[in-house]
């Protein structure tokens, strides 16, 4: 079994100075025999919220990597919260199985675009496909704003492209959609308050 | 939520009726177990079927699907019968002793003002009685006739036991088992509260159910105190969060709305909707309208809004109508739309009618689809097989799916069911190419952004001038976001108190919407936010967790908007003279001087009891309402309406008017309702603890967990049918039909309704086409495209169907086996849930 260097500060500082353990001639892999590592001794800590229901238990994400700039994070245990007021540290069967939700094998990870009539999907790039769909939309912009009505009432809306926003996205993406979905005269809408 | 998920605790009696928290919150739940455990709390659920709440209740009454107003109603006859009221707050808190104008009426079914053609009410009839100075009149002696409570006696005298019984199928004993507990909470010092969820709300009686509910609460004296109120458990971790930000069709942040096509001036706009008081003296707390729409226009438009230029008033689109997801698919389906964005949505799944959303889908020219899982929105134009047959030759919409970052990988804010706003923050880097959906949405809002400023085009002005100060023009960070959701201020505002003071200095952030103004100088993207990021920092990160008053409350955990206010409609909590009603639920109290207590009051701080003022203060009447005045689409007081698909056929309490007279249903759809005859059994979807909508079947323990599509069938209506327990079965609609084990129970036992026997089933929602979990048919392909009156919440809840067995070839995996399963061999050979029905998990 080997230790990385980081493990071996971390451990050394738990028990006496680095420096005097080295001193003494112990190696870092017999310091590793005589203490266990727990793996989660190595993890980053971070506070989150359950993504399911409305409850919003609070959850504990366990992540390896120190969020240092070229460390590549990865999450490897979620658990309940102790200290959140509501849930206690208890998770219901969905949020318990978080971990699978976070690496599902169905996570979509790269953009890809369906042609008309094709049977199927092909990568893009995000360049690619963002200025697609900016370009889709102000053609039909163009062809479909109501800026006057039957009645010459100024209304400016464009309700021929239609948009259902998130509901288990942030207050913050919620609102910079509606900031831009309104910027642009769109009336069609609406979340999954009803669904 | 009116109260907190704590606050369960502090209840004497938890009604469970149109939703199974033990089942869909089972977190938020435990509270309710507190309640039983150390409040001695009696819990009364209500539902079609013997749920996992029902199995730890003290009471159960089953009911049929789509009868609740009725049950209710009876309820709420029971109390006035019995005079099981709390005189005291009906009579200061609520609008009993208003009069109502004489022309109004109920007759055979309808309220005055019916159009048959519009299927819509002319609602003027629905107000009170004014006197010279415009004011409600009143009668405190409740003797009038045309007093709100009085009409409201006349209008439940109908819902007698017998004919409650009749309708809803629940026995008679059992429903006036449970009027006699919910009766016992009239005391001072008794509360009930009530928990439900999209078992209400499913209905084309949705938001008539919960008023049900509301005025039983108000007779009751139970809104505004500990361990009372109205609690919707939501669904979604931020759809409180959504709907508080408006992203719903008329609406806007803050529950503002947009302007109707004939409201052309700004003026005319904020006068509709800045509320002359109704009795005198009172808050009105809507008259600051003007405040916060100006400030959300400020925040959006900034410098290019201005008094001169009626602060962008008609940059922001008119609506004609309400143009929510059925009716955007249905003009989808007529060809009327060109393009449609999925942001972490899944249509397909998840409303009415699946092949109407099919079909309507393929007659876009693009779609988006935003999320991080592949769902299956995003391959409605792949064939699927007998889950899902289309010809993908023949499907002409471009399909976009771009992959956004789930939960763990991002920072920000969600708005819990008790209206708490908790900050969470980022776990890990996202795999591949995932995005935000803040990334995304600025992304394309700048490429937009630039194809106006170089081509030019319609309307170019909102888009060009949006006000965009975020560090990073192509990804705004979640901490400027909140910032501007909060508020600031663009000029030093004064001390109200003392003018020559400053209260905020120009640029710092707003610590209350009270400091909000009219004129420009202050910003704000959601004024029920303001308070949530202040000079102070970000109060939604907050983690201390002391309860000084033992109530639940956590004030100092998250930030719970408005102004940090736990409970809702506080004030209600005192009698009269500010005192608690019950001194061991003090939030508030009124010390002589000012309103003081642990939770933050919901009235003026100085305003105290000989000042009139009363303790609804968003309401003009400044009271809460038994008579709903023009409020609701289908009348000012609940009745019943049958479910659009009815065992029935007919409303035994007024045959002409059989269904919600106000409800919309579209040309196509009403074709495409099924009758009795044909489809005889009761049909109501549901979820279950393991699984969350279409989410969990990506996730692998959750699709091992319940890993098979299955129906819940009666032992009666199993033996009829000849169906064992394990065999697969059929189950269509007039809109299609999907194939499941069925799961016969003692669960769900037939009702005698109206003379005949009616058989109800239990469909969970979680199966689809994508995932990792075994295929199944989406149960949206059985339910009827139409929606409540008010709100547009599909039927998803009542709805009729044909169980049969299923002796098709394809079933031969599990049906003909389990049926021929009585050999040991077969069996092994069948599904995990056939083994496990049969008793033989292993082998």
């Amino acid at each position: 079994m080997q230790v990385t260097r980081r493990q071996f500060f971390k451990l050394s500082a738990a028990t006496l100075g680095g420096s005097s353990l080295a001193a003494l001639g112990f190696s870092p892999s017999e310091v590793l025999a005589e203490v266990r590592n727990f793996k989660l001794e190595r993890t980053t800590e971070t506070r989150n919220t359950c993504p399911y229901c409305s409850v919003a238990c609070g959850i504990i994400l366990y992540s390896l990597g120190d969020k240092a700039k070229n460390a590549k994070s990865e999450i490897i245990h979620i658990e309940g919260d102790p200290d959140h007021p509501v849930s206690r540290g208890s998770l219901c069967p969905k949020g318990a199985g978080l971990l699978d939700f976070v690496h599902s094998e169905t996570r979509i990870t790269f953009p890809e675009y369906r042609a008309p009539g094709a049977s199927n999907w092909t990568r893009v790039s995000w360049e690619w496909a963002l200025e697609r769909i900016a370009k889709l939309m102000k053609e039909d912009r163009e062809r479909n704003f109501i800026a006057k009505n039957d009645k010459g009432q100024t209304v400016n809306r464009w309700p021929t492209v239609g948009f259902l926003a998130a509901s288990a996205s942030s207050n913050e993406a919620g609102y910079l959609t509606h900031k831009v979905l309104r910027s642009l005269g769109i009336v069609t809408l609406d979340n999954q308050a009803r669904v | 939520m009116t109260n907190t998920w704590m606050d369960i605790k502090n209840a004497n009696v938890i009604l469970v009726m149109g939703g199974n928290s033990a089942e869909a919150h089972p977190v938020g739940f435990k509270w309710v177990i507190e309640a039983k455990a150390h409040n001695r709390a009696q819990l009364i659920v209500v539902d079609p079927r013997f749920n996992r709440t029902a199995s730890v209740a003290d009471f159960y009454a089953p009911i049929r699907a789509g009868t609740d107003i009725a049950f209710l109603s009876g309820v709420i006859h029971y109390l006035l019968e019995k005079d099981a009221i709390q005189h005291d707050y009906v009579k200061a808190y609520t609008n009993a002793s208003f009069l109502v104008r004489e022309d109004f009426g109920f007759d055979e079914g309808l309220f005055t003002g019916y159009d048959e053609k519009e299927r819509k009410y002319d609602k003027s009839t629905w107000q009170y009685e004014l006197d010279e100075l415009g004011f409600a009149k009143v009668d405190e002696t409740l003797q009038h006739p045309r007093c709100a409570l009085n009409l409201l006696k006349k209008h439940v005298s109908r819902y007698t036991t017998e004919v409650v019984s009749d309708i809803t199928g629940t026995p008679k004993e059992a429903f006036l088992k449970v009027c006699e507990v919910i009766a016992s909470t009239a005391a001072k010092d008794r509360t009930l509260t009530s928990l439900y969820a999209l078992g209400w709300t499913q209905h084309s009686v949705g938001a008539q159910n919960i008023r049900t509910l509301a005025i039983i609460q108000l007779l009751l004296g139970n809104i505004g105190m500990p361990g009372g109120g109205v609690n919707a458990l939501r669904g979604h971790s931020n759809i409180q969060g959504l709907t508080d930000l408006g992203l719903l069709s008329d609406q806007l942040p803050g529950y503002m709305n947009l302007a109707r096509d004939e409201e052309t001036s700004r003026s005319a706009y904020l006068e509709k909707r800045t509320p002359k008081p109704l009795r005198p003296g009172q808050m009105n707390y809507w008259s600051n309208y003007p405040k916060f729409h100006t400030s959300l226009m400020k925040a959006w438009y900034g410098k290019a809004a201005t008094k001169d230029n009626d602060f962008c008033f008609d940059w922001l689109p008119k609506v004609d109508k309400v143009y929510d997801g059925l009716r955007a698919f249905d003009r989808m389906d007529q060809g009327k739309l060109s393009g449609y964005f999925c942001q972490g949505f899944n249509p397909l799944s998840s409303f009415p009618n699946k092949s109407k959303i099919t079909q309507a889908l393929s007659k876009l020219k693009f779609l988006v689809v935003m999320d991080p899982l592949a769902t299956e929105t995003s391959e409605f134009w792949q064939n699927h097989g007998e889950y899902h047959e289309v010809n993908p030759a023949e499907i002409q919409t471009e399909v976009f799916r771009l992959p956004t970052t789930c939960f763990a990988e991002e920072e920000g804010a969600l708005v819990n069911s008790s209206r708490w706003l908790q900050w969470h923050w980022k776990g890990a880097e996202p795999p591949g190419e995932c995005r935000t959906d803040i990334a995304i949405m600025a992304d394309l809002f700048i490429k937009l952004r630039d194809l106006y400023r170089r081509d030019g085009g319609v309307f170019p002005e909102p888009i060009l001038n949006l006000h965009w100060p975020y560090r990073m023009e192509e990804e705004p960070a979640p901490d400027e976001l909140a910032k501007e959701l909060n508020g600031y201020a663009l000029a030093d505002i004064p001390d109200p108190k003392d003018p020559s003071k400053v209260q905020v200095k120009s640029g710092q952030q707003l610590s209350s919407f009270a400091q909000m103004a009219d004129d420009g100088t202050t910003a704000s993207g959601t004024w029920i936010f303001c308070g949530s990021w202040t000079e102070a920092g970000n109060q939604m990160a907050r983690r201390e967790t002391s309860d000084p008053t033992g109530l639940g409350l956590a004030p100092n955990w998250a930030w719970a908007w408005p102004a940090n206010r736990r409970i809702l409609y506080n004030r209600a909590s005192c009698d009269p003279a500010g005192k608690p009603w019950d001194e061991k639920r003090k939030l508030i109290q009124w010390d002589g001087s000012r309103w003081g207590g642990l939770d933050v009051p919901d009235f003026k701080a100085d305003a105290g009891p000989d000042s009139g003022l009363s303790p609804f203060i968003m309401n003009n009447e400044g009271v809460a309402r038994l008579f709903a005045l023009d409020k609701m689409a289908e009348g000012p007081f609940p009745e019943h309406y049958e479910p659009f698909e009815s065992p029935l056929g007919s409303n035994p309490l007024h045959p002409k008017v059989i269904y919600n007279p106000a409800a919309r249903l579209f040309a196509g759809d009403k074709a495409m309702l099924g009758g009795h005859e044909e489809f005889p059994h009761v049909a109501t979807t549901y979820r279950l603890t393991e699984h969350f909508h279409f989410w969990t079947k990506h996730a692998k323990i959750n699709a091992s967990l319940q890993p098979e599509q299955f129906v819940e069938v009666g032992e009666e209506l199993a033996r009829q049918l000849g169906i064992a327990n394990g065999e697969r079965v059929i189950v269509r609609s007039k809109r299609g039909f999907i194939k499941a084990v069925a799961v016969v129970t003692k669960r769900i036992k037939a009702l005698q309704v109206g003379g005949k026997t009616v058989h109800q089933i239990g469909i969970p929602i979680h199966w689809g086409f994508k995932g990792v979990a075994k295929k199944g048919y989406l149960a949206n392909t059985l339910t009827p495209f139409v929606g409540d009156a008010n709100t547009q919440t599909p039927e998803f809840k009542a709805f009729l169907v044909k169980v049969e067995k299923d002796h098709s070839r394809g079933s031969a995996g599990h049906g003909q086996r389990a049926e021929a399963g009585k050999t040991r061999g077969e069996t092994e050979n069948a599904s995990w849930l056939v083994r496990l029905l049969k008793g033989k998990t292993v082998g």
